[in-house]
C-alpha cells in the first residue's frame, strides 16, 4: 500500500443555492481543487462522486456519468463512480479513492461530494433524509431523523444528567465558528436563549439543534505521497482511513447513546496511524444534531462516556480549547449537503493543517481528524491526517 | 410504501410476530431471516410475541413526513419487549405521562396515509399497561 497525499481542495458557497443546479455546484467544487493541486484534467485516473439522494433530490441517478460529462472528462473517458452511504457518501467517497491510490491502481483521483437539497419541498427532504434509516422498521411507526437523534438526547440526558443547555452550547459554539468562514451556511452568533426558545422538532432537540438543509459540493485531489511534492508545497498526508458498520435502526444498538460504528472505525483509524485520541489537535465530527457532537466527542475517545455535555459549554471543544471541534462551523452552522459533508470535512482539516483557515485558524496544528456518519449510526467513516508523512 | 412492500409485512405488523433461533436462543423483532449471531447456522422460526414491554428513550415528534404530519405531536419511542428485543413504535398516551421506563402493551392503530385517496397504514403502537 502506498500513502496518500491530499494535494488540492476546493468547496463551494454552502446554502441556499438556488441558482445553481447541482451539476454546477459539483463543477465549481472541483475545478477549484483542481486549480488549487495545479493538475491538468487529462492527468485524473478516476473520479469518486459522495451523493446521498439525488434520485429523491433531483430526480437524477446516474451521478457518476452526469458529473464526468459536465466536468470535460466524458470525452476522455475518464472513470466515475457514484459512493452512497446516506449522509456518510462522501466521507465514503473519499476513502473510495484513497483506497484506489493507496492499492496503485489510480494516480491521481478526484474524490467529491454534492447535494441538492432545496429543489424540493421540506416534507420531501424529510422523507428523503428518512430513508437513512430502516424505512420498514422505523420509518413506517414515524420516525424521522431529528426523532431518532431525540430518542439519543433523551437517554443521555437521563443517564448522564446532560441538559439542554448543554445541548445548546453546542450550537452556540459551532455558530460562532460559522462567523469565521465564508463559506458557511450561517454566519451569525446565537446565544443560548436563541436555541432554547426555538421551535420544537422532536422534544428535546429544538430547530436551533438541528443542522440545516443545505446546497453545497466539495472536492479534494489525491495523489501518492511520493509525487504529491511535485504538485505543491503544502501536501496533506492520510494517515489513517477506516470506516464501519453498525446496526441501521437505532432500537438495535447495543447501547443506544454510544454510536458502535464510530467506535469501531476510529479504533481502526489509530491503530492505522499508530496514534491516540490524546495526539489529535482538532476535528471535525458529524454534528447533525446537537447531541451527535456530544456523542462523537465520547466515542472517539476525546471525553469519557457520559461527559460529553460539559465539553462545549466549558469551552474545552472551542478553537483555542484543548480539542477544538468543527472549527468550520460543523454541520450546523457550515451547512449540511448529506453527500458533501464528509469531503467538506476533510477541505476544512487540509486548509486549517496548510495554515489557510484564515480567522479560524488553529494555532500549530499537526494532525487532525474527520468523523462522519450515515444514518443514526449504520455507517461511520473516520480519517485522520497530518502535516507530516 | 407500496402496496405489496406493506402488505408482505401484514402479519408481523398487525400481529407482532417476529422471529426465533432456536440455536442460540435469540429472539428478533422486527423478524430476521438470518440469525445476526449464529449467521448460516442458525434455525430461524417465527414467534410471537406477547405485546409487553417497557419504554426505553422517547420523543414527541412535532415536525413530521407527509404522511405522518396529521398525527403531530405524537410519541415516538423504542419499546423493549419483555422477550428481549428492541422496536420503534408509538405510544399513546398523555404527553406528561410518557416517561422512560414505562410499562406498555401493544394496541391494534392507524399509523398513518398517504392521502385522501391513499393507503392507510394500521399496525402495532403501545398503550400504558396500567389503563
Amino acid at each position: 500500500m502506498r500513502d496518500v497525499a491530499i494535494i488540492g481542495v476546493g468547496c463551494t458557497e454552502f446554502g441556499e443555492l438556488w441558482d445553481k443546479s447541482f451539476r454546477e455546484i459539483f463543477v465549481e467544487a472541483g475545478v477549484s481543487a483542481i486549480e488549487d493541486a495545479n493538475v491538468q484534467g487529462g492527468k485524473i485516473d478516476a473520479l469518486y462522486v459522495g451523493n446521498m439522494s439525488g434520485g429523491r433530490f433531483i430526480e437524477q441517478e446516474h451521478l457518476g456519468a452526469l458529473i464526468a460529462d459536465y466536468s470535460g472528462l466524458a470525452s476522455l473517458h475518464i472513470p466515475s463512480t457514484r459512493v452512497e452511504a446516506a449522509c456518510a457518501s462522501g466521507g465514503l467517497a473519499l476513502r473510495q479513492g484513497i483506497i484506489a491510490v493507496a492499492s496503485g491502481y489510480h494516480d491521481i483521483v478526484i474524490a467529491g461530494g454534492a447535494e441538492k437539497m432545496t429543489d424540493v419541498g421540506v416534507e420531501t427532504t424529510t422523507d428523503a433524509l428518512a430513508a437513512a434509516a430502516d424505512r420498514e422498521w422505523e420509518g413506517i411507526m414515524g420516525a424521522t431523523f431529528p426523532g431518532l437523534y431525540a430518542m439519543i438526547a433523551r437517554l443521555h440526558m437521563h443517564k448522564y444528567g446532560t441538559k439542554q443547555e448543554q445541548l445548546a452550547a453546542v450550537a452556540v459554539k459551532n455558530h460562532h465558528n460559522g462567523t469565521m468562514n465564508p463559506k458557511a451556511q450561517f454566519q451569525n452568533e446565537i446565544s443560548i436563549e436563541t436555541v432554547l426558545n426555538s421551535v420544537m422538532v422532536a422534544d428535546p432537540l429544538r430547530v436551533f439543534d438541528c443542522s440545516p438543509i443545505t446546497d453545497g459540493a466539495s472536492a479534494v485531489v489525491l495523489a501518492p505521497a511520493e509525487i504529491a511534492h511535485k504538485f505543491t508545497d503544502t501536501p496533506i498526508y492520510v494517515k489513517a482511513s477506516a470506516q464501519a458498520s453498525g446496526t441501521i435502526s437505532l432500537h438495535d444498538r447495543p447501547d443506544i447513546t454510544t454510536l458502535d460504528a464510530t467506535v469501531a472505525a476510529a479504533n481502526r483509524a489509530y491503530k492505522m496511524a499508530k496514534t491516540t485520541p490524546k495526539d489529535i489537535d482538532f476535528a471535525e465530527v458529524h454534528d447533525c444534531f446537537t447531541i451527535a457532537e456530544i456523542c462523537a466527542i465520547e466515542d472517539l475517545g476525546f471525553v469519557k462516556k457520559g461527559e460529553g455535555g460539559e465539553a462545549a459549554e466549558s469551552g474545552l471543544t472551542a478553537i483555542g480549547g484543548k480539542i477544538p471541534i468543527n472549527p468550520s462551523g460543523g454541520l450546523k452552522a457550515c451547512g449540511h449537503p448529506v453527500g458533501a459533508t464528509g469531503v467538506k470535512q476533510a477541505v476544512e482539516i487540509t486548509l486549517q493543517l496548510r495554515g489557510e483557515a484564515g480567522k479560524r485558524q488553529i494555532d500549530g496544528a499537526e494532525t487532525g481528524l474527520t468523523h462522519n456518519v450515515g444514518g443514526s449510526g449504520g455507517t461511520a467513516v473516520v480519517h485522520i491526517f497530518g502535516r507530516e508523512r | 410504501m407500496s402496496v405489496p412492500r406493506f402488505w408482505r409485512r401484514l402479519k408481523n405488523l398487525y400481529n407482532l410476530i417476529g422471529t426465533h433461533c432456536k440455536k442460540c436462543g435469540g429472539f428478533y423483532y422486527p423478524p430476521r431471516n438470518m440469525c445476526p449471531r449464529c449467521r448460516r447456522n442458525g434455525v430461524i422460526v417465527p414467534f410471537k410475541y406477547k405485546g409487553t414491554g417497557e419504554v426505553v428513550t422517547f420523543t414527541i415528534v412535532h415536525s413530521a413526513a407527509k404522511d405522518y404530519a396529521m398525527l403531530t405531536p405524537y410519541i415516538l419511542a423504542i419499546i423493549k419487549l419483555d422477550e428481549g428485543p428492541r422496536l420503534t413504535s408509538q405510544v399513546i398516551c398523555s404527553h406528561e405521562d410518557i416517561h422512560i421506563g414505562m410499562k406498555v402493551k401493544s394496541a391494534f392503530r392507524k399509523l398513518g396515509e398517504e392521502s385522501d385517496r391513499g393507503m392507510i397504514y394500521y399496525g402495532t403502537k403501545f398503550i400504558p399497561l396500567e389503563n
